[in-house]
């Protein structure tokens, strides 16, 4: 298609001429085999539960159905909200969150770092080296935490011991699980999240560079007033995603590291969702739950986009 | 780009006493974030084969301690490990043919701007990146379905992820020329001809990013396979893991069963060698992605690249 006949193309949609839609289809419709598995797919496994999720206002057996069951309004989420452990769980929530978003940073000073080495090789099996916690799998990362914070045989408390200090049951202390979920998280993610700004950086015009230099700059001064300010918007998007997920903490790492004894602060909605569904079997409850964190999230979200056009006047999508 | 210039900008010599002492700090805080990324995974291995006695001991931090591949013998004779190691040899090799041929077709119809109907076709799918049913409903979902503890639902389950699609669809769009696909056309090829003989060839890139990120997850994930089975023969390996790592169930039963006296002396070292079978049980389980992925590092962050790309 040449680009003239495409800029053409508006105006064939404004004179829309008898058998427009039928000459369009005709066009289009291999594309539409090309794309069908997938629709298809989309439609019964992401539409199907989200017409499912009506039972979140039913009273819902599986015997009887969405058509079957009784209707009762409100009535689970008004309970969930008068669960005691309610604002607990939105607590813990975010104290992960919100220390998560305290070690934002950590990536940026690393790519801004990396950037000064000009050791290419040296450079480079850092970048690799550090990518590959990223490509653990969660059970295998929560395991290696398990083993590095264990008492008596883990390297932590080994220095610990060697500093002269006490060893501590690290997993057993609810005061340190948020920690230890931020901090796998950092360790986990640290080099992946930088690969973004390490090829931001690498498009910031070297004249800028040769020109802080020309007039003295010390490396620190370029990294902090031309290389910092080229990267900032690709800081501000990312930022603002980590923001926009403030309520949202998965299941499937909390599972993994909670115990009998942190599970004080180690329940979240999401995981709440899992015992009182799959294990409790008390599906309607569970599914309004799962619900409301769903639109939380995406309320959150919208009003993250919302300030993100305000400042940057790129939204986020 | 000015490496030339970079070079006379990193002389040593040449550099002021407070840009020496900046590289200086630089250089110490890389080197320390590349030996923190680094020991947990070293520290698996040397302590697996160290002696049992003493990783309990704490002795084991820098260098292994004695010499023994006991946790390793372990580890191979356990039942569990390898019929999970199986299996998810099998839902990654299956589950990722089955990803693709739903994303990357669907990604390439995605791109066609003359697609009609395109814009609300998107929107179907980009809703599903933002809302879903959640937990509950998917799961009642598949109990209708009678999918619950067979192996295609670990196939099934997330098939189709749209944020792949979309990195697909943004790299046909910027990557295949348009005047080709006319070349095609005059020369009478029909829309499937352009997709299998023209558009998959030239996609060799995108096609083995977009597997590895597939690849990646069917390896690595454990919760489908923990909410929707319950068999043990079909488990994957991070089920089995997850049992022997995270919970504690005891993994030497297998070897007390094998009757095999000399490895079995006595019941302390026993669950010595229990706590150290964990490390060797680590390493195993990573070896796989470790080996490949000095080979395939670069694709996974050129994924990042063209995902990063707003389409």
């Amino acid at each position: 298609m040449s680009k003239a006949s495409y800029l053409a193309q508006p105006k064939t949609t404004v004179y829309r001429k008898k058998g427009y839609v039928g000459r369009r289809l005709k066009e289009s419709w291999q594309w539409y085999v090309l794309l069908a598995p997938a629709l298809i797919y989309i439609i019964i496994f992401a539409y199907g539960p989200m017409y499912g999720v009506l039972m979140a206002f039913q009273k819902y057996r599986a015997s009887k159905g969405i058509w079957g069951s009784k209707w009762i309004g409100f009535e689970n989420f008004i309970r969930f909200f008068n669960y005691p452990n309610f604002w607990k769980m939105i607590r813990n929530t975010l104290s992960i969150t919100l220390l998560s978003l305290a070690t934002f940073p950590c990536s940026i000073i690393f790519a801004l770092f990396l950037n000064e080495i000009t050791q290419i090789r040296f450079k480079k099996v850092a970048q690799m080296v550090t990518y590959i916690p990223h490509f653990l799998s969660e059970v295998v990362v929560c395991s290696l935490v398990i083993l590095m914070l264990d008492r008596t045989s883990g390297p932590i408390n080994n220095l610990i011991a060697l500093l002269g200090g006490e060893r501590q049951a690290f997993m057993g202390n609810p005061d340190a699980f948020s920690s230890i979920y931020v901090l796998s998280g950092l360790w986990q993610n640290l080099g992946w999240n930088a690969v973004l700004y390490i090829s931001a950086l690498a498009s910031i015009p070297n004249e800028q560079i040769e020109a802080a230099r020309i007039d003295g700059a010390s490396r620190f001064q370029i990294m902090r007033h031309v290389n910092l300010p080229g990267i900032m918007p690709t800081v501000v998007i990312t930022f603002l995603m980590q923001v926009g997920r403030i309520m949202t903490v998965g299941y499937t790492k909390i599972l993994l590291l909670q115990n009998d004894l942190n599970l004080d602060v180690s329940s979240v909605i999401s995981t709440y969702t899992y015992e009182i569904g799959i294990i409790g079997g008390q599906y309607s409850y569970s599914a309004a739950i799962g619900l409301f964190n769903n639109v939380i999230n995406i309320v959150v979200l919208l009003l993250v986009n919302k300030l993100s056009k305000k400042i940057t006047e790129v939204g986020l999508f | 780009m000015g490496n030339k210039s970079k070079k006379i900008r990193s002389k040593w010599s040449r550099m002021s006493w407070n840009d020496k002492l900046f590289l200086l700090m630089v250089y110490a805080v890389i080197i320390a974030i590349v030996f923190i990324c680094v020991y947990p995974v070293y520290f698996t291995i040397i302590a697996s084969v160290s002696d049992p006695f003493d990783v309990y001991m704490g002795k084991v931090n820098l260098w292994p301690s004695g010499f023994t591949l006991e946790s390793y013998g372990l580890v191979f004779q356990n039942e569990s490990i390898w019929r999970g190691y199986a299996n998810s040899v099998y839902y990654t090799v299956v589950g990722t043919l089955f990803n693709m041929t739903l994303t990357i077709p669907c990604a390439y119809a995605l791109s066609k701007k003359k697609m009609y109907g395109r814009n609300f076709l998107m929107t179907v799918f980009l809703i599903t990146m933002y809302f879903s049913g959640g937990l509950i409903p998917t799961y009642m979902l598949y109990r209708q379905m009678d999918l619950i503890n067979t192996r295609g639902i670990l196939i099934l389950n997330g098939a189709v992820s749209v944020y792949n699609v979309i990195v697909t669809r943004t790299y046909f769009q910027n990557n295949i020329s348009v005047t080709l696909f006319e070349a095609a056309r005059i020369d009478g090829a029909s829309e499937f001809g352009i997709f299998f003989k023209l558009v998959l060839p030239l996609s060799a890139p995108i096609i083995a990013v977009i597997a590895l990120y597939y690849a990646v997850g069917h390896w690595s994930s454990y919760f489908p396979a923990m909410v929707y089975t319950s068999d043990n023969d079909i488990q994957p390996l991070q089920i089995v893991l997850r049992r022997i790592l995270i919970l504690n169930e005891s993994a030497y039963e297998d070897a007390l069963s094998s009757g095999d006296a000399t490895l079995i002396q006595n019941a302390v070292k026993q669950s010595y060698l229990a706590a150290s079978m964990k490390y060797a049980l680590v390493f195993i389980a990573s070896a796989p992605m470790l080996i490949i992925y000095p080979f395939v590092q670069k694709h996974f962050v050129k994924g990042v690249m063209v995902g990063a790309v707003k389409g």
